[in-house]
């Protein structure tokens, strides 16, 4: 979303959500007229910049007259549409695929997670000891990114920011299928022998942090990161004349990571290599 | 589109194999030499993009060619077609009958599918691999059905090398006489044995690309196949996988011509009433067509019981041109081979079948999506068309009447998932099988973001006799809500499996009755892996969309497995449960992760019934429950369905 939505106004679409009317803008999503309601409907994959993948359904609600559920995230609003996003069958669905998710890769940095598994009273063990896992080590293959597959729910963020939605570089995709499927890039060879151009936007866009700077990752690792102390400041890139926001994510007076604001009209939130990973000089007191 | 490729260089054949199909690169800067006039340009990429449907055809090609692909080879492809190798990659790994790893040139691909495990497909796998050896240069997989469930257990050798003759791009093979039974096998008649040979390095050079399918497959026959997949023995021709072939009683309509017609002639094909409903249909105009498809009370025969006339409708009043016909010969549900003795039995009534089809909805471009696994449906069809073509009956000008279309018969290579409608769709784009949510539907936004009439092979064929006798007498036959004949896949512990031809409405028990079950019948599989069980003391139940209904489980794509009372319940549930398991794409989590749950409760399970199974139970309950409302596609809904009607119905863990 941009923060000043320009455009013709659009006709409204009125539809019963929960028992209430509800008026949308034409082409908003049912997830839009929960937000707008002020309703929770959980959601993994959806992305305020992206196209939504709606691969992850934890998003689903219960269309009347519709044989399965519908994802949020993407089923548009339709006049006279019936929706309920709190019944039975569709908190069942949630609460089991929080569950598969929960018991198949590692949670643990995903925001709101923990939540939810509580909220729908998720319960991961009950799969077993022996439940398959994606058990991978993180990899570690140059200085900017980590990649860990051991958190990564698949998405598909991280191949539609790096490809026609926004970077384009298409440095990502998936392969493999089923259980084995894998983000991946060209030959599944290491970062540095791929088309990655190293904007980090795939980083941004990650929602369990499966991809995470070098930085936050080495943090973790030894015990201090620590997001209590950390303060945010969003300036201006210095780099060049575009005019970037970016977000300086400081510890301790040291920058630790950077991020940039989505809702700001000139990058939704996309850097380049310089601005998201060129700060050392910054900190460089020698 | 900012790409990078990598430095690895193709080897020669891998790009003779991608330029033949490609044509030669018009500028170095496709891979060939640079020249410093070339470094002027650069070319191709708009133009390269839009052929971007052509990388499974590519990468067919190098896999043929080389047996696996290289990353030299993959690269070679993406700077042919402008594909960023990320993509690509995806692509490749995405299918099962493609590696990425280097793998010997020929492999057995042995089908451990249902009716396969039951008639021993374990052992002929061990046997196989202890007989050949680790040395042999032959790779042995466990593969998902080969739709050969009439003579299983089934094997299919696929050995990489050269072509046997260079086919124009969409011509006509260069064989005027078409030898009945396996082309493949007179290909490699100078070719040599990979026998010998190292696994890594490069191979395909002096053998020649065959195929051979063993069925009923023994040791020996499929060692002999892998060893000389040229001179292995043809297959039994398509006829005797249909039992009521010369049964006067059976008054065969859909499968008339099978057996009685060549069908490598096309001429034979006019003598036995081909090409007449064509004819009517020019006649009746397009609109006509699809008044005498809805009139007739078509349903779709694939398995989702669509009525066709309404999709066809649906997708004729587009504005949005073009138009495009898909063919779904994706038929890969275990248990179903109809649409493969229908294509190479009768090959030239799919080709007319889709003609028709194609007029009615205004398409100039048809594309039959035939699964990998079938090679003689692929020589059969190729040879058709082409000659279809040659005729005037494709092309420009069908029959002289001003209507231009032609086929493009596009090859699957090894995935379940691509049955499914938008899964094929992104197949042919070049994109992986993943299905795409729905809506928009394809009538509105299907192949390439075009309104697309996608069917199933069946439901086509059964166009041709609603032309030719009219929509009034094909909907007497069968019921008032299920109209025409039905074909059913009979298959398992029966004396004569094969495809039967019943007008709906037959009960059960005569279509097992006509393929001689046995008196110790345990369970019925009805609608395939995604279907449903049903017991023996439930053999009334007629075979209609609403009888079935009625009775709580499903018609599918029309597969009848009888198991008898030897075949072991929880280790078939467990064969289900793999399949979906191998074949989910892996897209939605309920799929991806529920399938693999699913396969491990199962097996906990295998030895276990009453309270000790009942916690697992519960669990399977649950995670179906959940796969069936929340996934994405049809393969995570039904993936379940077997596996509930077992136990409800079966009582299979009491």
């Amino acid at each position: 979303m941009t923060a000043i939505e320009l455009g013709v106004p659009r006709r409204l679409v009125e539809f019963t959500l929960d028992g209430q009317e509800a008026r949308v803008p034409e082409g908003s999503t049912i997830l839009d007229a929960c937000r707008a309601a002020g309703k929770d409907v959980p959601t993994l994959c959806q992305g305020d910049t992206l196209t939504p993948k709606n691969a992850c359904r934890v998003c689903v609600v219960e269309v009347e007259g519709a044989r399965t559920l519908a994802p949020a995230c993407s089923r548009r609003a339709e006049p006279g549409m019936v929706v309920r996003t709190d019944t039975e069958r569709a908190r069942h669905s949630r609460k089991v695929v929080l569950e598969l998710l929960a018991s198949s890769v590692d949670l643990s940095t995903t925001p709101q997670a923990a939540g939810w598994l509580k909220e729908y009273e998720a319960k991961p063990g009950r799969f077993g000891p022996d439940a398959a896992r994606v058990d991978e080590e993180p990899r570690i293959d140059n200085d900017l990114y980590v990649r860990d597959y051991g958190k990564c729910i698949l998405c598909y963020k991280c191949v539609d920011a790096c490809g026609d939605q926004w970077q384009n570089s298409f440095a990502i995709s998936v392969s493999g299928r089923g259980f084995d499927a894998r983000i991946s890039v060209e030959h599944d060879a290491p970062l540095t022998d791929s088309a990655c151009v190293y904007c980090g936007n795939c980083i941004e866009v990650c929602p369990t942090g499966a991809l995470s700077f070098r930085s936050e990752f080495d943090m973790r690792a030894a015990g201090t990161w620590d997001e209590e102390r950390q303060t945010e400041t969003t300036t201006v890139c210095a780099y060049c004349g575009v005019g970037c926001n970016l977000t300086l994510h400081v510890q301790d007076n040291e920058i630790v990571k950077v991020t940039s604001p989505h809702d700001n009209p000139v990058t939704h939130g996309n850097l380049c290599i310089k601005g998201r990973f060129g700060y050392q000089h910054v900190q460089n007191r020698d | 589109m900012d790409l990078r490729f990598g430095d690895s260089k193709p080897a020669d054949e891998e790009r003779e194999a991608v330029d033949a199909l490609l044509g030669p690169p018009e500028s170095s800067w496709e891979g060939a030499d640079r020249t410093d006039a070339d470094l002027r340009w650069a070319r191709g990429g708009r133009q390269a993009r839009d052929r971007r449907d052509l990388l499974l055809p590519a990468l067919h090609a190098v896999n043929d060619r080389v047996g696996w692909i290289s990353e030299g080879a993959l690269d070679y492809v993406c700077r042919r077609l402008t594909v960023p190798p990320a993509e690509a990659y995806g692509v490749a790994t995405f299918y099962a009958m493609f590696s990425v790893r280097p793998r010997p040139a020929t492999v057995l691909h042995v089908c451990t599918d249902l009716a396969c495990t039951a008639a021993g497909a374990a052992k002929l796998c061990a046997d196989v691999e202890r007989r050949l050896g680790p040395e042999s240069g032959v790779k042995v997989e466990r593969s998902p059905c080969l739709g050969l469930c009439e003579r299983a257990p089934a094997a299919l050798v696929v050995r990489a090398g050269r072509p046997s003759a260079l086919p124009a791009q969409g011509g006509c093979p260069a064989r005027p006489a078409f030898e009945d039974e396996a082309v493949q096998a007179e290909a490699g008649v100078r070719g040599r044995s990979p026998r010998g040979r190292d696994g890594e390095g490069r191979r395909g050079r002096d053998t020649l690309h065959a195929t051979a399918v063993c069925a009923p497959a023994t040791p020996a026959t499929a060692l002999h196949a892998v060893t000389a997949p040229e001179s292995a023995p043809a297959e039994p021709a398509p006829a005797l996988a249909v039992p009521q072939t010369g049964d006067p009683d059976a008054a065969l309509t859909l499968l008339a011509r099978i057996g009685t017609t060549d069908p490598a002639s096309l001429d034979d094909y006019r003598a036995h009433g081909g090409y007449a409903a064509l004819r009517r249909a020019f006649a009746l105009g397009p609109a006509g067509v699809i008044r005498e498809v809805t009139d007739a009370g078509l349903l779709g025969r694939g398995g989702a019981a669509f009525p066709t006339g309404r999709k066809w409708q649906a997708t004729a009043a587009r504005p949005d041109h073009p138009h495009y016909l898909v063919c779904n010969a994706d038929e890969s549900e275990p248990g179903t081979f109809k649409d493969r003795v229908l294509m190479e039995g009768d090959p030239y009534a799919l080709v007319e079948a889709m003609t028709v089809a194609a007029y009615a909805t205004g398409a100039h471009r048809g594309y039959l999506y035939l699964r990998g696994e079938y090679p003689r449906a692929l020589a059969r069809l190729t040879h058709a068309v082409a000659q279809a073509r040659a005729r005037g009956l494709l092309g420009d000008d069908v029959l002289g009447q001003g209507y231009a279309f032609d086929i493009e018969i596009r090859r699957g290579a090894g995935a379940y998932v691509c049955g499914e409608e938008t899964a094929l769709f992104n197949s042919i784009e070049g994109h992986r099988g993943e299905p795409r949510s729905k809506p928009p539907f394809p009538v509105e936004k299907g192949l390439f973001g075009r309104p697309t009439v996608a069917n199933n092979v069946e439901t086509l064929v059964n166009v041709l006799p609603i032309l030719t006798m009219g929509a009034q007498a094909y909907a007497s036959i069968g019921t008032p809500a299920s109209t025409g004949p039905k074909l059913f896949c009979v298959s398992g512990s029966v004396a004569r499996p094969g495809v039967y031809e019943l007008p709906f409405g037959a009960t059960l028990g005569e279509l097992l009755t006509l393929a001689g079950a046995r008196d110790n019948l345990r369970a019925v599989l009805l609608g395939g892996a995604a279907g449903g069980f049903v017991r023996p003391g439930e053999l009334g139940i007629p075979l209609t969309f609403e009888g079935t209904r009625e009775a709580g489980t499903t018609l599918g794509s029309g597969v009848v497995m009888a198991f008898d009372d030897t075949v072991p319940l929880p280790r078939l549930l467990l064969r289900i449960a793999e399949f979906f398991r191998d074949e989910s794409c892996g897209q939605c989590v309920p799929c991806r992760v529920g399938t693999v749950r699913q396969e491990e409760a199962l097996r906990r399970i295998a030895e276990r019934t009453g309270a000790d199974a009942s916690l697992d139970i519960t669990l399977l309950r649950e995670v179906g429950r959940a796969m069936r409302d929340a996934s994405i596609c049809g393969l995570g809904q039904t993936a379940w369905n077997a596996v509930e009607s077992a136990i409800d119905r079966l009582g299979a863990y009491e």
